[in-house]
């Protein structure tokens, strides 16, 4: 890479502790200021212990392209891998030779195998995932009442969380299946950044709710409790349940309710182990962000979250992240270089025909003042190039100082997107590569 | 386009603005800067976040926004650059689906007693999650209240910004009335999502979408026009954000990229760049190990330009007005806001 990176591998090393709770190594500070430890990428997805990656950040930032890229180094390095996408652009689909993706694993052609590893990759289908548990749980007549009620329609191709919950049984299903000894997961674009961990507890608990046993209740002693409990006649509230939604309504989600509740047991187990297995040692959650302040932000969030619910971080992956291989040309000195340059060439040519910086003009070889506003050009995109690096540096910085023991991978940004499997590995030996 | 200063607002009649587009391509900030430009001339606007992120108190540096309508920004001419007087004001609401649902029961029935026991069932949570049709007709109705609300004089508001949720969702979460429609075949919520479905049809209503000039963001949105035209939704605008100066052009880059090294070194020697040697070796050895990399950042440059052309020309298929908001190094602060309300004033969004 360049001497950003050299600088920042002088600072990993100064800390045996790769988790970086050694703080002593602190004195020998990289160039920015602050040491932080690295994300060794590679060792994560060598490691067999490591069953499942969880990829989760904020839209945008490449969650889903990180996630096809990790899949594609570790069957590359020996493993089997799934990768479960869960809304790939077309063309990250198309990257991996895969026109279409279903919710079935697909084989990956063209990543090479030489050691055993594969690649699989499969796209959810949240509804159809939704439907397979329905028709698993349920005799087959009970089944056709769910899938034909229009809130089932509704709540397993719609619910804000349903994509998150089918996520995580899918999830469960790939892990239950053992076929792989790798699964990479990507997150759904949530609109809060966690709400696939909190899915299979709050379709539960909505399962679970008082007001469920409430709808249900002619059938059910808990109902009327509750009912005589909150000290409202049973009446009351069907009354006004009625009078809002239309009588049909309440005895569409009434027998979907009653349906579901056959099932429930069944839902809320599930849950619980996939939320288990998030927690398990084999688990590794990587908070994939870009070097901007919303991003980041974004990305503090996650990593508090799953402190919270004691999900296993392996660390943060910093993508499309600037480097330069002139660092030792600031700014400054390429500004003042640049505007030397076009002040010579306003005075060769008053006319200030060639005045601008970005237009050579000739068509053959530069004259010396056609070169000259090349060069000119040439230095002010250094300087531009120094400025991002240094706001992303700080951006960068301002993150590790609120969070130092977590392990950071940089991955330089590249120019265009991705279209291939050869940009996927790319992405991948920038993703691996570490600081040697 | 782009620079038709001198034409009138291009959404002249809109009432209500829905701003979405992929994440991560600042359609918040894109929201925000609308509002504030569609409140230049002594207007008031009012901006609505419906994802419960508190994205806009983060963009307007206040405390989380609670459900109520509040005074966020006022709005100068001279800060939009504009002459003229008369101050314009921004509100902002952050929609909490439970508590529109409440207030949307407490209008029409007057629950109270039974809206408190609904509540502490965990009714209401139970409403809003089995139909999220519901929980959307009650974002977009809470919307489409405040554009057409009756205020002293006139409207309540000029105009209704809505920072909605992401390209992907969009079609879906504006055509969701039509969804609940089906679920609720007659009675009154029925009824709420057919008033709410005619105004979100109707010429009062845009859709504008975000993008930058990336592949990704710009197949989003052009797929999502798609869709929203499938569904006989309006579409509005295109704007165009972050978008990068290009500092050389194409025709500069191939002209450093043959055999005129040479010639750059020369130049980066005039610039001052060849060190303190006096010999003249020592000074082109001073340069040397700066050409590559300098070459090397050009090409991304140019690479980089030449992918946005492709990207633009896709966008122009369109055929939909489009803006373009400069990248503002840093990040966005209000300053800036207003610098990006500004250049949407300029060119017509406002």
């Amino acid at each position: 890479m360049s001497a950003q990176a050299k600088g920042r591998a002088k600072a990993g090393a100064t800390g045996p502790d790769r988790t970086g709770t050694d703080r002593t190594g602190t004195a020998e500070k990289s160039p920015a200021g602050l040491a932080d430890p690295s994300l060794d990428v590679d060792a994560l997805l060598d490691d067999p212990d490591t069953r499942i990656i969880v990829c989760c950040g904020s839209g945008g930032v490449g969650k889903t392209t990180t996630a096809a890229a990790l899949g594609v180094r570790a069957a590359e390095r020996g493993r089997r891998v799934v990768v479960l996408t869960i809304d790939p652009a077309r063309r990250l689909a198309q990257s991996m030779g895969l026109s279409e993706l279903d919710n079935t694993p697909r084989p990956v052609k063209g990543v090479a195998g030489d050691n055993g590893g594969e690649l699989f990759a499969m796209m959810l289908d949240m509804k159809r995932t939704f439907d397979e548990i329905v028709l698993a749980h349920s005799d087959p007549e009970r089944a056709r009442t769910i899938l034909e009620n229009p809130f089932y329609q509704s709540l397993s191709a719609g619910f804000a969380g349903t994509q998150e919950y089918m996520a995580m049984e899918k999830l469960g299903q790939l892990r239950a299946r053992d076929e792989w000894d790798l699964i990479v997961v990507d997150t759904p674009p949530s609109r809060s950044a966690l709400d696939f961990l909190d899915a299979p507890n709050r379709l539960g608990s909505f399962l679970d709710g008082r007001f469920i046993r409430v709808l249900t209740a002619p059938a059910k002693v808990g109902g009327r409790g509750a009912m005589k409990f909150l000290g409202v006649g049973m009446g009351l509230v069907t009354g006004v349940l009625t009078k809002v939604l239309g009588a049909h309504v309440l005895t569409d989600v009434q027998t979907f309710v009653a349906a579901l509740d056959s099932m429930f047991g069944g839902f809320r187990e599930r849950a619980d182990r996939t939320y288990k297995l998030l927690q398990a040692p084999g688990t590794a959650f990587l908070v994939v962000a870009a070097p901007e302040r919303d991003a980041l932000r974004e990305a503090a969030y996650f990593v508090d979250r799953l402190a919270a619910d004691r999900m296993p971080l392996a660390g943060l992956v910093l993508n499309r992240v600037h480097t330069t291989g002139a660092p030792q040309l600031t700014a400054e000195r390429a500004l003042a270089g640049a505007e030397t340059l076009e002040e010579n060439g306003a005075e060769q040519d008053p006319d200030g025909a060639d005045g601008s910086p970005g237009s050579s003009g000739s068509t053959g070889a530069p004259s010396a003042s056609a070169a000259e506003a090349v060069a000119a050009g040439l230095l002010r995109l250094h300087a531009e190039r120094m400025q991002v690096m240094a706001r992303e540096r700080s951006t960068r910085d301002r993150f590790v100082s609120v969070y130092p023991d977590v392990p950071i991978t940089e991955v330089a940004a590249l120019p265009g997107d991705v279209h291939d499997l050869d940009g996927l590995r790319e992405i991948g030996t920038r993703l691996g590569r570490t600081p040697a | 386009m782009a620079d038709t200063p001198e034409a009138g607002p291009d959404w002249e009649g809109v009432r209500l603005h829905v701003v979405s587009g992929k994440g991560g391509t600042g359609k918040t900030t894109v929201a925000a800067a609308l509002a504030i430009a569609l409140a230049a001339e002594g207007r008031r606007t009012l901006l609505i976040e419906v994802e419960g992120r508190q994205g806009i108190a983060e963009l307007f540096g206040i405390a989380a926004l609670p459900y109520e309508e509040r005074k966020v920004a006022s709005v100068s001419p001279a800060q939009l650059g504009l002459e003229g007087a008369g101050t314009g004001e921004v509100f902002a609401l952050a929609i909490d689906p439970e508590q529109a649902l409440l207030e949307y029961l407490e209008m029409f029935y007057k629950l109270g007693r039974a809206g408190k026991a609904l509540r502490k069932l965990g009714a209401i949570d139970f409403a809003t999650t089995i139909a999220p049709g519901l929980r959307d007709v009650l974002l977009t109705g809470k919307a489409c209240e405040a554009a057409r609300r009756k205020g002293p004089g006139g409207r309540a508001y000029d105009a209704v910004v809505m920072d909605a949720p992401p390209t992907g969702r969009i079609t879906r979460f504006l055509n969701v009335n039509t969804e609940v429609a089906g679920l609720a075949r007659f009675g009154p919520i029925h009824n709420q999502a057919q008033a709410v479905m005619r105004v979100i049809r109707s010429p009062e209503t845009a859709v504008h979408l975000v993008t930058l000039l990336e592949e990704m963001p710009v197949q989003e949105t052009v797929d999502g026009v798609g869709e929203l035209r499938e569904a006989g939704l309006p579409v509005g605008g295109v704007v165009v954000n972050m978008v990068r100066p290009p500092v050389l052009d194409e025709a500069a880059v191939r002209a450093v990229d043959g055999d005129h090294r040479e010639e750059v070194a020369r130049a980066l020697v005039d610039a001052g760049l060849g060190g303190r040697s006096r010999s003249a070796t020592g000074v082109r050895a001073h340069v040397e190990p700066l050409l590559d990399p300098l070459l090397d950042q050009a090409r991304e440059h140019a690479e980089r330009v030449l992918l946005e052309r492709g990207q633009r020309a896709d966008l122009e298929q369109l055929e939909l007005p489009s803006y373009e908001l400069p990248l503002l190094g840093g990040g966005v602060d209000l300053g800036g806001l207003y610098r990006l309300a500004a250049e949407l004033k300029r060119q017509g969004a406002a």
